[in-house]
């Protein structure tokens, strides 16, 4: 019970020693003769004083979260008696799930082993008696460091100095988490994709032509071994991508150069949100309207001109996405374009260059870092984009570039390969592993490019 | 000068009129020598508005061929606003308004049928910071004749390029690294860029805002030297702050008050023998 308010308890004692050290500060500094005796303010005092009292308590608590499924594992499994705990490594694991079940649901499978049930009951004691011993650890450490700090404060502690390599800590930790995540989370593709180059090569996996991947449950199925070729995958994504791009890029500039050089201010503060309201549409409003209105449209015009167009088009899908990712452009590229400084735009005017040549010849050049990053960010979510995919380009893993066919992406292949029911080690799940790894790979090389490419123009610009 | 000899100065809240003394408002015309023979740029009856608010008052000053014209004045009188009229500069002020007539060679460059792209390359600029392009030293200088369409070749435009950067003294600087960013530049030779990127499109008149005001002395007195070569081929007019330099540069001076020309005449006569006790209480270091 305690240990599920830990951390309210450790929060309220750090509030409480702020106010401890600020009071105790201005006491000090009454006693020196005024506030300006002080090294610090009196809130740099509470908060330092809050600071040592929280963290500590704090960092065990995490160490605790961390271990403590180990922990109380360890010691159960030593409890066990001797035929169980001399099981091999797997069948143990089973048996250790099933006394968690019992100790947490009170499911039982089936005829109960009493000495399963026997250490259910010693696991959840560990769990109880374990967790108490947490709790009070960490009051302690609140306690005891507050205390000490509470003791140290007079009017020479620079406790501003003192709060500010605190806060340092603080941020760093935080960066930290984040870095660790990605690292995290890339290893974790990583090995799941090395497990699935265990059953497909990744020559066949990289070079392969043919996607299918639906393996069979029993051996005689038809069908029974897939094709994990990637290729048709990722040729459809780059096709749609392309789509997009192709409406996004230039309607987004073109609108961005309009807005910010052309357009009257009034004009341009209500147009611009407008423009952005197209980002918040829910994505799958636009597959909707993709998959209803566009495709269908699409195809009638395809046939009008005696064109076969598939009734699910990756020209669909593309355009849509398209005019989704505009206000990723166009937003971002207007603000680095008003940013570009007058003295520029005089200097282009006064040799005699007209507006546009300006525009063209000066400003966007200026203003190309930001408008890279924009479109960088807008491919992102071109790649990345599923809903719109599943409606209106379809799942045939087609290999074409025709932008008339059906085609599928890797976004909508991975979500396809992972929903229902599956068993995690097949080679049909762990392949949605080895495409996000892929994909990965690609976004990475992508930021690497425009990365160059915007450094290269940053220096002319500086 | 002590305060008895002008009475009229002491407060700060005095209308420009009572400040001119016993002048009369039709004596308010500008003192000293405003014309010359043959000029280059005739201005007349020159008002500009921001809006409802005048910041230049019939103005009315010639501007001489192959000479250098200093506008001198303090803070906010309009030298920068006037400067900008002279190649309709004022155009992208959407508040900006532009009375009286300009004539750059006997045609009134406020006249609906004047278009100002041949205008502005005729009459370049300067800016008081350098403004050099997110672009190559060489590429900068070719701004101009690329878009006028000044060459039919890339040796031509090699050429133009080469010329303009040796009239503005920075050949030696930089012909080994033409291809760099113009931005790398110093602040000085930034500015002596953006003066051989005026040059380069052949302007008869340049304009130069406070050219010097974001430089360093040594910077300065190059850019100076310069002006002073340059004099030589076109007719140049100057905004500065530094007495020093407008008398170093110019053979005319413009001093300018609260939107009116108070006095024109020869560099060395303005800075030796004012005759308006405004040019010479700005000049003595009593204003601005
Ligand atoms: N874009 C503008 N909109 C409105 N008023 C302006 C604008 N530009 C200048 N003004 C006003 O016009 C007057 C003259 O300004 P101007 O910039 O010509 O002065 P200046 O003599 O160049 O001053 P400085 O020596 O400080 O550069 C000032 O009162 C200024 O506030
Ligand atoms: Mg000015």
């Amino acid at each position: 019970m305690l240990y599920t308010s830990l951390l309210p308890i450790i929060l309220a004692l750090a509030v409480a020693s702020f106010f401890l050290g600020q009071r105790r500060a201005e006491r000090v500094a009454q006693a020196a003769g005024g506030l300006r005796q002080l090294h610090s303010l009196p809130s740099h005092y509470g908060v330092f004083v809050a600071l040592c009292c929280a963290l500590p308590g704090f960092v065990v608590f995490l160490v605790w979260m961390a271990c403590e499924e180990h922990v109380i594992t360890a010691m159960v499994a030593s409890g066990l008696p001797e035929a169980l705990r001399n099981l091999p490594a797997n069948e143990l694991s089973l048996v250790i799930n099933e006394i968690k079940n019992i100790a947490f649901g009170g499911f039982t499978a089936g005829g109960g082993n009493p000495a399963v049930e026997a250490a259910a009951s010693s696991y959840l004691d560990h769990l109880h008696g374990l967790r108490n011993i947490v709790v009070a650890v960490a009051v302690v450490t609140c306690l005891l460091p507050g205390w000490w700090a509470l003791g140290r404060i007079d009017k020479d502690l620079r406790a501003r100095n003192l709060v500010e390599g605190m806060a340092r800590v603080v941020l760093l930790g935080c960066a930290t988490v984040a870095v660790l995540t990605t690292v995290g989370i890339v290893l974790s593709v990583v090995f799941e994709a090395l497990r699935f180059f265990q059953s497909v090569s990744p020559s066949d996996f990289l070079f392969g032509l043919q996607w299918s991947p639906q393996i069979a449950m029993r051996a005689d199925q038809v069908g029974s071994s897939g094709a994990f070729g990637a290729v048709p995958v990722f040729v459809g994504t780059f096709l749609i991508a392309s789509i997009a791009m192709a409406v996004a890029i230039p309607v987004g500039l073109l609108s961005a150069i309009y807005l910010s050089e052309y357009a009257a201010p009034t004009l341009r503060s209500w147009a611009k949100p407008a423009l952005e309201i197209l980002a918040g549409i829910p994505t799958v409003v636009y597959g909707f309207f993709a998959a209803l209105t566009v495709a269908p449209a699409i195809r009638d015009l395809g046939a009008m001109l005696g064109l076969s167009v598939a009734s699910e088009s990756a020209l669909a899908a593309g355009l849509i996405m398209g005019v989704m990712i505009i206000p990723f452009v166009s937003s971002l590229s207007d603000d680095v374009i008003h940013a570009v400084p007058q003295s520029l735009r005089d200097g282009s005017l006064a040799m005699g260059a007209t507006r546009f040549e300006t525009i063209r010849h000066v400003v966007v050049p200026a203003a190309l870092p930001g408008i890279v990053g924009s479109i960088l960010l807008a491919i992102s979510r071109a790649v990345g984009e599923t809903m719109i995919v599943v409606m209106a380009a379809g799942l045939s893993a087609n290999l074409s570039v025709n932008p008339l066919a059906a085609v599928t992406t890797v976004t909508v292949q991975i979500v396809t390969l992972l929903v229902g029911d599956q068993e995690f080690d097949s080679p049909k799940t762990l392949a949605a592993f080895a495409l996000g790894l892929l994909l990965f790979f690609f976004t990475l090389i992508l930021n690497f490019i425009a990365l160059r490419v915007v450094r290269r123009y940053r220096e002319h610009y500086e | 000068m002590t305060e008895q000899t002008f009475p009229l100065y002491g407060g700060k809240a005095a209308s420009l009129q009572e400040r001119l003394g016993d002048a009369s408002p039709q004596e308010r015309k500008t003192v000293g020598t405003p014309f010359v023979d043959d000029p280059r740029m005739t201005c007349r009856e020159v008002d500009v508005f921001y809006g409802g608010k005048q910041a230049i008052s019939k103005v009315s000053i010639d501007i001489g061929r192959n000479q250098v014209l200093a506008m001198i004045g303090p803070s906010g009188c309009g030298k920068s606003t006037f400067l900008r009229c002279l190649n309709r500069m004022n155009d992208t002020v959407g508040a900006c308004r532009v009375e009286g007539e300009i004539r750059l060679d006997g045609i009134n460059i406020y006249d609906p049928t004047v278009d100002v792209v041949p205008l502005r390359a005729r009459v370049g600029m300067v800016f008081q910071k350098p403004n050099p392009f997110p672009k190559s030293i060489y590429d900068n200088v070719a701004y101009g004749p690329r878009i006028h369409g000044l060459t039919k070749d890339k040796n031509e435009l090699d050429e133009i390029v080469e010329t303009s950067l040796h009239k503005a003294g920075l050949w030696e600087e930089v012909k080994d690294r033409l291809r760099e960013p113009g931005t790398g530049l110093s602040g000085g030779q930034q500015q002596r860029l953006c003066i051989a990127r005026a040059i380069a499109v052949s302007p008869e008149v340049i304009l130069m805002d406070e050219p010097c005001s974001a430089l360093d002395p040594i910077a300065t007195a190059k850019v100076e030297e310069l002006i002073a070569e340059l004099r030589t081929q076109y007719s140049i007019v100057i905004v500065t702050h530094a007495m020093q330099q407008a008398s170093r540069v110019s053979q005319r001076t413009a001093y300018f008050h609260l939107g009116d020309l108070i006095e024109v005449g020869p560099t060395e006569r303005i800075f030796t023998n004012p005759r308006h006790k405004l040019t010479e209480d700005y000049i003595t270091g009593r204003f601005g």
